[in-house]
């Protein structure tokens, strides 16, 4: 009787529905799935109802953790790029003064492309990140910090000098090795070869090695430390769904697992270490529905695919940061929206750890207040809306419920895709992964010159009144002026010999696979050879990373 | 295909008429950043409406950009930033100028500061297009500018130096 009053009750509804709205336009999220006006109980008959599972238990679309937000918030990294290393410590200081047990490192453009400051125009020196070229560099940067008891992620693309540094900071401190935590940031060579091409400095294979050794040297001598953080980001930004870009990080993992354990490494002995990082876009329940498919698929992958056994291997851990891309330059006091509704989007997805975007980095690198908005935005959903309070709150919903299965479904697809061409190595040198990624970002314009997707003060209510920006501080000449002469000093005060027999010790290694290369870079590193000397020499054995240009 | 970009099509068609070739044009990226959603997204569009592209990888040196340019006999060059690169192009166009190309329209697009726009247009930018520019714009606006720089404003142009 009642599933006759619930049936009459959809009919009425149906009917009142059309009534009301005529003729329906139908709607796609970014991924494609269709989104109907609404989901109810008769969606998800005969379904898992995965809503009804519990968080820290497989498969984990609840939360990987028993206690998640509500035990512990969230961890707030935000990206800090600061001219100098001096400058940075400054700054650090002030920072962990009000309580931070965190570092998080960002070098300098030039760094991430591996050349040292004496290479590059002066004019782009420090205008995004920490000028950081040596140990002694590392040593200012670090100073007055007890590296032992402080996690410190470093955005480190392969070949991992800024960890070589690290390593020949603590030795010099007499800091043991094994009791550094922190992260390897930029450690998705796949993601970079893609998308985020400017962190592409080995070729292809040579950068896979370098993977490989780069974990295998973690697993001996940093027991805390998590050696992978795969990079789904990227992608996301340069094009792709969150559906693809979800199913390429997936992709990129079980290629990651696959190499390590090629290399005869126990997928429980690395798959603990292995972290995420995601966009987070402003299409709200599809993001959620992303990370909770995303958890979900992790936790089934690592068991049927690497045999995994240790419920820590499962864990999906993932940092995410809202998306720069869905910022406007008009209006730009509207991007604290954005980012709000991202972050919240976010939270409620499960994040452990975030990065909210400062309102005018589509105008510029951030200012200061912006920031500190982008800071406090946090704080706020955290303390006065009280996010953190439940967890998966909205675990059970018929839609979400529904658009978790969904977008599984196509996350799926593109997993299929991937396999079908042999798996995320042989995808991205053919320039599979390039051309979808290409395909979606173009068709996501058009959408928006078209008006189908409609973007506030941009293609939807606009108006001519602009907000006022504050004005950006550009690194101060002479302060890099200061820079170069320190740099100078240090290679004029070098031992030579120590230098030459360092970067021969890198070409051996990269010569001889039986050697390890992450060994050499910390060697050289204390050897006093420079980050750009290190990539210089690696980049003549291993080749240089050029990454596939298709338009 | 919208009208739009049908209609665009056909201007980039009138002018290619004029020039007695398709607008040739290089989209790069010179300095340290590697983000190149913008401008492959660009090179697209200039190429659905018909004009030739010749796209690059990232972190061109000004020289080779310069060398490319002459050696294409390109009509305008895009230069696409996100972080600071944008700060070269000064220095690009002083190069440009010294190999007399002073007729190559140079157009910036990407993140670039309010407080940046006007040294770069002081330094010869014809235009810079910010996040938001649409597929029209940036189509029209290099139409405009060739037109200007090539002289092919009217159909009926000599080949006479200026």
């Amino acid at each position: 009787m009642t599933e006759q009053k619930s049936d009459s009750a959809r009919s009425l509804w149906e009917r009142e529905y059309k009534s009301q709205v005529g003729p329906d336009e139908r709607r796609f999220n970014r991924s494609g799935i269709e989104i109907r006006p609404l989901y109810t109980a008769a969606d998800r008959e005969g379904k898992t109802g995965d809503g009804d599972g519990y968080p820290g238990q497989s498969p984990h679309t609840r939360g990987i953790y028993a206690s998640m937000h509500r035990g512990r918030s969230w961890s707030q990294r935000q990206l800090v790029g600061l001219a100098t290393p001096k400058e940075y410590n400054a700054r650090m200081h002030e920072i962990a003064g009000a309580g931070a047990t965190a570092l998080s490192m960002i070098p300098c453009n030039s760094v991430y492309r591996g050349y040292d400051i004496d290479e590059v125009d002066p004019l782009l020196l420090g205008t995004c990140g920490t000028t950081i070229n040596t140990i002694d560099d590392m040593d200012q940067c670090l100073k007055g910090f007890p590296i032992d008891r402080t996690s410190i992620s470093l955005n480190d693309p392969l070949p991992f000098t800024l960890q070589g540094m690290l390593l020949g900071v603590a030795k010099r401190r007499g800091v043991p090795w094994a009791s550094l935590s922190g992260t390897s940031n930029q450690s998705d060579y796949i993601s970079h070869f893609v998308a985020n091409h400017m962190f592409f400095r080995l070729a292809l294979e040579g950068s896979r090695r370098v993977l490989v050794d780069h974990v295998v040297f973690a697993g001996r001598h940093l027991p805390k430390w998590n050696p992978i953080s795969i990079v789904g980001q990227h992608m996301q930004q340069s094009g792709a769904t969150p559906a693809e870009a979800m199913g390429f990080a997936l992709c990129t993992a079980l290629q990651y697992g696959a190499d390590l354990q090629a290399r005869g490494l126990k997928a429980d002995d690395f798959l603990p270490r292995f972290t995420f990082f995601f966009d987070i876009s402003i299409s709200f329940f599809e993001e959620i529905a992303k990370f909770r498919a995303g958890r979900r698929l992790w936790s089934r992958l690592t068991a049927a695919r690497f045999g995994a056994e240790n419920p820590r291997s499962r864990r999906f851990k993932f940092h995410a940061q809202t998306s720069g891309v869905d910022l406007t330059r008009q209006q730009p006091l509207n991007n604290i929206a954005r980012t709000a509704t991202q972050a919240i989007a976010g939270i409620l997805g499960g994040l452990q750890s975030m990065h909210t975007d400062a309102y005018d980095e589509v105008l510029s690198t951030p200012t200061e207040g912006a920031a500190r908005i982008a800071v406090a935005t946090q704080n706020i959903l955290r303390e006065e809306a009280h996010l953190a309070d439940v967890i998966d709150p909205l675990g059970g919903s018929y839609y979400v419920e529904q658009l978790t299965d969904e977008m599984e479904a196509r996350i799926l697809e593109v997993i299929a895709v991937v396999d079908a061409a042999g798996g995320m190595f042989r995808a991205v040198e053919s320039g599979l992964v390039q051309q979808m990624i290409g395909k979606s970002a173009l068709e996501y314009q058009d959408k928006i010159d078209k008006g189908e997707e409609k973007i506030i003060g941009v293609n939807a209510f606009t108006d001519s009144h602009d907000d006022p920006v504050p004005p950006l501080s550009r690194p101060d000449m002479k302060l890099i002026e200061e820079q170069l002469g320190i740099l100078q000093r240090f290679k004029a005060e070098r031992s030579a010999a120590d230098v030459q027999r360092a970067l021969d010790g890198l070409s051996m290694a990269a010569a001889d696979p039986a050697l390890n290369i992450m060994e050499k870079i910390a060697e050289a590193a204390s050897a006093g050879v420079t980050q750009g000397e290190m990539c210089t020499r690696l980049r003549a054995e291993l080749g240089f990373g050029h990454p596939l240009i298709m338009v | 295909m919208s009208e739009q970009v049908m209609a665009d099509c056909e201007d980039v068609h009138a002018l290619s008429a004029r020039l007695g070739r398709r607008p040739k044009v290089m989209v790069t990226k010179i300095g340290l950043d590697g983000h190149d959603r913008g401008s492959r997204l660009v090179a697209g569009y200039l190429r659905d409406a018909g004009m030739e592209v010749i796209y690059t990888a990232p972190w061109q040196e000004i020289a080779s950009v310069v060398r490319k340019a002459m050696d294409e006999d390109v009509d305008a060059i895009g230069i696409s930033s996100l972080a600071t690169d944008h700060l070269l192009v000064p220095k690009l166009i002083d190069q440009m100028r010294a190999q007399n190309m002073d007729d190559v329209v140079v157009v910036v697009g990407g993140i670039v500061p309010d407080q940046d726009v006007r040294m770069l247009q002081d330094a010869g930018v014809a235009a810079v297009f910010h996040p938001g520019s649409t597929r029209t714009e940036i189509v029209r606006t290099l139409i405009a500018k060739i037109s200007e720089q090539r002289g092919a404003g009217q159909p009926d142009v000599t080949e006479e130096p200026k």
